[in-house]
């Protein structure tokens, strides 16, 4: 078979596999490539019942699990773009998303059904949902469907084989300007970068890939799609055994998982808090790590810890994916104390080093990253501005602009130096600070906010400055509280400082390299 | 250490840790820690890691959840049930 779209990778190991195990959770279900295929189907139908369209989105609120993994399929199979969002993220943020990009058909876990729902009346919006009573092994998913056939059959629908070109998923991120924005990716986008994983990793049924990131972040898509273009086994990773090195560590033991791939800061965590010298990892091969920078200490700790796998840094923005690679040597000079390089760039990519005017730079010299090539993002969801800005302007060429300041290494590695905008990486999310201070100003106390990243060897603690319009100090517990309510928790600052008022340049602009020195 | 200096203990901890610059009142026994954005879960491995340290006590993974960990009074309450 020729493979066009994402969800024909599913059906032809489905054909070769069938019995095999496709989708493993760590609760305990499971599901068979030939299962997951079918369960996948059914839900295609029913889509196609509700009328879903090729070109139009379907929105999905619930938990990673065989019944998450079903529905990518089964909504691609109807010609449509998935659009999934971090179900434990505050619910306006979730219906705001839903809303933005009008998914027509919304697939939820029941006990977030009223939270979404009373969002969409305040916004006017009615999507037809299909509500699932949780997730496991599929057979939830199952349930809703067969409880939907009883109302009304749903006929055998005929899988939709897109042109490559069109949207597969949207994947929101988050926005300087307070709401965020989503980043619009094509079956041929992620294939470029699915078969490239093939080439270099030369993965087999026998493998047994983790899938730690959900399914909003990018890196699922090397998880969920090189996985099941194999015929291995994708082990899911629930969130919060994901989060939690000292029970990580055994089940990741004994899942014998094969391929890892995460950010950096589980890694970091593993490293120190998991205690790994007291299980076998011996049939663990690769550890790939992408979305922020890896603290070489906690790196090189996690080495000595792991000393068989091979180590790549993967490096690449949601809008471009994984686009330059780099495989760690086995051995680490002791010395090292600069961070790993982000190495080479991807064969379906091309790289452009520019200056702030946006001219090319000469080689060795410091400037921002741009990318073109096959997986570039085709642009934001109804954001024309916006994605005009994010390519170099008066080329032909699509350049997209990383925002990553990078010099290229006389070996041809590059390494990345820092941002030229107030992005962050935390915890492999990324971070527009203008979006917290724009949470932080929806607090009716609140006169002025500046937000502030304070990235040292173990991390990157967030700090929010803010002063009040009656002069009178805010408590800090209530402050998190409030944040926690209207942001992601990976968004809510680590630290508060209240101000009379916040510094000011002589432009009466808030003074941010003053705020810096106030650490 | 009775209870008392056990809740004296932590309340010092996650003040100078995690809220600083917070009005010691603010925090009180029964305020929601791990469910309302005050400890993540990476301090919530400095606090076991804390607990430990301080109160020669071992934390099982399996221990280290919200119904232990969510107040001052939860995490006194695990700590002087290892003790004992």
């Amino acid at each position: 078979m020729y493979i066009r779209v994402l969800h024909q990778l599913l059906d032809q190991s489905a054909e070769r596999f069938p019995s095999r195990p496709a989708v493993e959770e760590s609760q305990g279900g499971s599901i068979s490539y030939c299962d997951l295929a079918r369960l996948s189907d059914r839900l295609r139908d029913r889509l196609c019942q509700m009328e879903v369209h090729p070109g139009d989105r379907v929105g999905l609120c619930m938990r990673k699990s065989a019944d998450g993994i079903a529905s990518l399929f089964g909504i691609m199979k109807a010609g449509a773009a998935y659009v999934p969002v971090d179900s434990t993220a505050p619910p306006s943020r979730n219906a705001f998303i839903f809303h933005n990009c009008a998914v027509k058909v919304l697939i939820v876990e029941a006990r977030l059904e009223n939270g979404l729902r009373e969002q969409f009346s305040q916004l006017g919006y009615t999507p037809q949902l299909i509500v699932i009573d949780g997730v496991g092994g599929g057979i939830p998913l199952t349930q809703a469907l067969e409880q939907l056939d009883a109302i009304e059959l749903a006929p055998a629908a005929i899988t939709v084989i897109p042109e490559p070109s069109q949207l597969a998923y949207i994947l929101y991120t988050s926005g300087s300007t307070g709401q965020p924005k989503g980043v619009m990716l094509s079956h041929s986008n992620a294939l470029a970068f699915v078969d490239w994983c093939s080439d270099v990793f030369q993965p087999n049924e026998h493998d047994r890939f983790s899938s730690h990131a959900p399914f909003h972040f990018d890196l699922s898509i090397l998880d969920i799609y090189v996985s099941l273009k194999h015929g291995a086994t994708l082990v899911l990773v629930e969130e919060q055994l994901g989060k939690d090195p000292a029970r990580l560590a055994p089940w990741l033991a004994e899942k014998k998982l094969t391929i890892w791939y995460s950010a950096p800061s589980i890694l970091s965590l593993l490293a120190q808090f998991g205690k790994l010298d007291r299980h076998d990892y011996s049939s663990l091969r690769l550890v790939l790590f992408a979305g922020e920078v890896f603290p070489i200490k906690y790196f090189k700790l996690l080495t000595s810890l792991w000393p068989h796998p091979k180590y790549f840094n993967l490096y690449g923005p949601t809008e471009t994916n994984v686009c330059t690679f780099y495989e760690v040597p086995a051995v680490i000079p002791e010395s090292q104390a600069e961070p790993l390089p982000i190495g080479k760039v991807c064969p379906y990519c091309r790289p452009l080093v520019v200056d702030e005017l946006g001219n090319e730079i000469a080689r060795g010299a410091e400037g921002e990253l741009c990318i073109a090539g096959a997986s570039v993002l085709q642009g934001y969801w109804n954001l024309p501005e916006r994605t005009a800005k994010a390519f170099l302007p008066g080329r032909e060429t699509r350049w997209y602009r990383t925002g990553d300041i990078v010099i290229e290494l006389p070996s041809g590695d590059y390494k990345f130096l820092g941002r030229r905008d107030r992005m962050i990486k935390k915890r492999g999310y990324r971070i527009e600070l203008g979006e917290i201070e724009a949470a932080l100003y929806r607090h009716p106390a609140i006169k002025e906010a500046a937000v502030l990243a304070f990235p040292d060897d173990d991390g990157v603690p967030v700090k929010a400055f803010t002063s009040t319009r009656d002069g009178s100090r805010l408590s800090i517990i209530e402050l998190k509280q409030f944040c926690s309510e209207n942001l992601p928790l990976y968004m809510v600052p680590d630290f508060f400082s209240s101000l009379e008022s916040l510094p000011k340049t002589s432009t009466d602009k808030i003074d941010y390299q003053k705020l810096k020195s106030m650490k | 250490m009775n209870e008392q200096e056990i809740k004296s203990a932590l309340k010092t901890y996650i003040l100078n840790e995690f809220l600083p610059g917070e009005d010691p009142a603010a925090l009180t026994d029964a305020t929601p820690l791990m469910t309302t954005g005050i400890l993540d879960s990476i301090a919530v491995l400095k606090v076991v890691t804390f607990l430990e340290n301080e109160f020669s006590i071992t934390v099982e993974p399996h221990e280290a959840v919200v119904d232990n960990l969510n107040t001052i009074s939860d995490i006194a309450r695990l700590v002087i049930a290892k003790k004992t």
